[in-house]
């Protein structure tokens, strides 16, 4: 029999994670989903965005999250430059496509090494004063260890959304990804709109990568696990669309914890990505793809 | 008198004539050891501090006079946590390298590529940290350091659950989770036989992808079905997410842990604090005074002064020990027998018991320790963010085995 309490602690818990999953998507949703590329390294950044909370953590008391914040300009200009090599290397040739890819695993493997050169491989945790207590609402909990996470996440994705839709680089963006051309016809370069917008997804990386510290220990190569559930939240919820992206990712998370709890755990990923398939077999642009 | 004062002088020179090469430069070619490990991925952490461990071991030996009067080489390859480039590299270390013997990787997931080749070879294997590993290959030249015991499957467990059924009303009902990977399932498997034998009922049996972020879900649907005991298996992100789930969640049992990897490294025992309190987990060696075993203090504070700054375990008290006298049992073996040829060190591994840092090691028939030495222990008076807490006595009590038990159990663990 379906018990209430445990339905709606699993629903609960499911959001929460959800919240979460669109932090590590949010980037992405940019990159991949809005300037087609496949930016394979972008969970490898989100580990280094653990580390620099980590490192503000453990040295000078910082909050993570607000560690994870502090550092977003950093990842912005190190994204922007990073766009620079690979526009330079690959897209202005045409080669994008596979050598792009490859360039990206690259990345994804000289951070995790510098990483590892640099600190060490044992896990690194952070200590906050909020990570071991809870709300409760009548029977249902909301452990701050992931409703912290949750809340930043929403505020970034809507900060993110209403920065594409209200400014005018946000629409520059947004138009780089249906017409290249078209912008270019109006005097706008491209290439820097591009730039902008690598830079803007890189950003968010220090935040997710914050948050991730947050829920659980980080070591460099912890980021892979998030490499397959990032792609497919911005292809489920329909490639660039930062509403769709945060629905996707609360979806996954609420399928997950439904699954976990009721039917097994080791059944969530599979029901989660069934999910993903039969949601693209009907809608293939994705929920809210146009 | 002055024949008693020659008689005396002859049998010191005589004596000190008989004594190896003590402390004499090793010389000739090196014996080489060969090994794949872990340095990156997954597995690094336990990886690399045990590399450290070995390299004492390798100087120690040096210092010392060598093996043979040879010196003693590590040759050694990263297999980054990826059990397919095991094959390939211990091809390489015989084929190329030319090491005169190898060792294992850390892990069951590494120890076993490696196998087939050993076998095929005929080459004598120690080997660091594998669950069961020998029970598909029953190879007679396989020694396993880790003292799960002769059935290592069910020995993992055994004193967790022969705690759980000393208990006064004993416990009822039981709860398995593991991680779906080849040690925790293991240890899951080997959890599912001890409870049926000692009469528990299985009321939760489940396993979680690793990928798994958020354990609260997990930990529900376990406190749904009330059980008396819980029993995870679990590495160490899992287990941090675990403990701290069951904090959130509020789980009420009367026994929590069992196989979580992970709670033995102080890192993680720093952070979690207080919330390990009760915890009743397996270990291999904690700073018990009844655990206090030759060399063993000696060798930490070489390993503890060899870890700063190189990001590893700054305590090393899980595997390190194990790592380090993995290879002293070679060393032993080697000596003993004055030779090099695997079927004479084999036979002489198998005969002898060995003095070592992590205590006497006897290998039964199928190269597991011929006694298990699981030790079950339970955190106590945790306190928040303090490392140097662990690195003494008290905190972690030994329960089980009853030889090297440091105090009584605390029952229930959440009353």
């Amino acid at each position: 029999m379906l018990q209430a309490d445990l339905l709606a602690n699993a629903v609960v818990a499911g959001i929460l994670l959800g919240g979460f999953y669109a932090a590590t998507a949010v980037g992405l949703a940019i990159v991949f989903g809005q300037l087609d590329i496949v930016n394979i390294a972008h969970p490898a950044f989100i580990i280094v965005g653990a580390y620099v909370a980590w490192i503000l953590n453990s040295r000078y008391g910082f909050d993570p999250v607000l560690a994870g914040v502090a550092a977003a300009p950093l990842f912005f200009a190190a994204g922007a430059l990073l766009y620079r090599i690979y526009y330079l290397a690959f897209e202005r040739t045409g080669q994008e496509s596979l050598s792009g890819l490859a360039f990206f695993f690259g990345v994804m493997f000289i951070i995790e090494v510098s990483l590892l050169l640099a600190y060490g491989v044992d896990y690194r945790l952070v200590q906050t004063g909020y990570a071991e207590s809870k709300w409760s609402l009548g029977f249902v909990d909301f452990p701050l260890r992931m409703l912290v996470p949750f809340a930043v996440s929403l505020a970034l994705t809507v900060g993110i959304a209403q920065y594409l839709s209200r400014t005018f680089m946000g629409r520059a963006i947004q138009a780089v990804a249906q017409d290249r051309l078209a912008l270019q016809l109006m005097g706008a370069n491209p290439v820097r709109v591009k730039q902008w917008a690598f830079g803007l997804g890189v950003a968010t990386a220090a935040v997710a990568g914050a948050l991730l510290i947050v829920i659980q220990p980080v070591e460099p190569s912890v980021g892979r696990q998030f490499i397959g559930r990032a792609f497919a939240i911005v292809v489920l919820g329909g490639m660039g669309s930062m509403r769709g992206m945060f629905v996707a990712a609360l979806i996954l998370g609420v399928v997950e914890s439904l699954v976990s709890t009721f039917v097994g755990p080791s059944w969530s990923p599979a029901v989660a990505f069934g999910v993903l398939a039969l949601t693209l077999a009907i809608r293939p642009a994705g929920l809210f793809g146009r | 008198m002055r024949l008693q004062r020659f008689l005396t002088a002859a049998l010191a020179a005589l004596a000190f004539a008989a004594l190896p090469a003590s402390g004499a430069e090793p010389a000739g070619k090196p014996i080489k050891i060969g090994f794949s490990m872990a340095l990156t991925g997954g597995l690094a952490g336990a990886g690399k501090a045990a590399l450290i461990a070995m390299e004492i071991w390798r100087d120690d030996v040096n210092k010392a006079g060598g093996l043979l009067g040879r010196p003693v080489e590590l040759v050694y390859y990263d297999d980054a946590t990826q059990p397919a480039n095991v094959p390939g590299i211990y091809t390489k270390l015989l084929d190329v390298d030319k090491v005169d013997l190898v060792v294992s990787s850390y892990g069951t997931n590494e120890i076993a590529p490696a196998m087939p080749i050993v076998m095929r070879k005929k080459l004598v294997f120690p080997s660091l940290f594998g669950l069961a590993v020998n029970d598909e290959f029953k190879y007679d030249r396989y020694f396993q350091i880790m003292p799960a015991g002769p059935e290592p499957k069910t020995d993992w467990s055994k004193g967790f659950f022969e705690l759980a059924a000393a208990q006064k009303p004993k416990p009822k009902t039981v709860a398995i989770v593991a991680a779906d990977a080849e040690f925790a399932l293991n240890a899951a498997a080997g959890a599912r036989a001890n409870a049926k034998k000692m009469g528990f009922s299985i009321v939760y049996d489940k396993s979680y992808p690793p990928s798994t972020t958020d354990f609260t879900p997990v930990v529900r649907a376990i406190q749904a079905t009330n059980p008396d005991i819980v029993f995870v298996a679990s590495y160490p992100p899992d287990s941090v997410g675990m403990v701290k789930a069951a904090h959130e969640v509020g789980l009420k049992c009367k026994m929590f842990g069992g196989g979580m990897v992970g709670l033995q490294y102080a890192a993680i025992q720093k952070n979690l604090g207080p919330l390990l309190d009760g915890i009743i987990n397996y270990d291999f060696w904690v700073p018990e005074t009844t655990l206090n075993f030759p060399g063993v203090r000696d060798f930490l504070a070489k390993y503890q002064a060899a870890a700063v700054g190189k990001g590893v375990d700054p305590l090393g008290h899980y595997l390190p020990p194990y790592a380090y006298a993995y290879l002293q049992v070679v060393g032993e073996a080697i000596t003993g027998t004055k030779s090099l040829d695997q079927g004479k060190l084999a036979a002489y591994m198998h005969s002898h018991t060995f003095d070592t840092v992590i205590g006497k090691v006897k290998f039964g028939k199928n190269g597991e320790w011929a006694t298990s030495r699981v030790l079950e222990v339970q955190f106590r008076d945790v306190q928040p963010n303090d490392l140097e807490q662990f690195a003494g006595p008290g905190k972690r009590v030994v329960l089980y085995p009853r030889e090297w038990r440091s105090a009584e159990i605390d029952y229930p663990y959440k009353k």
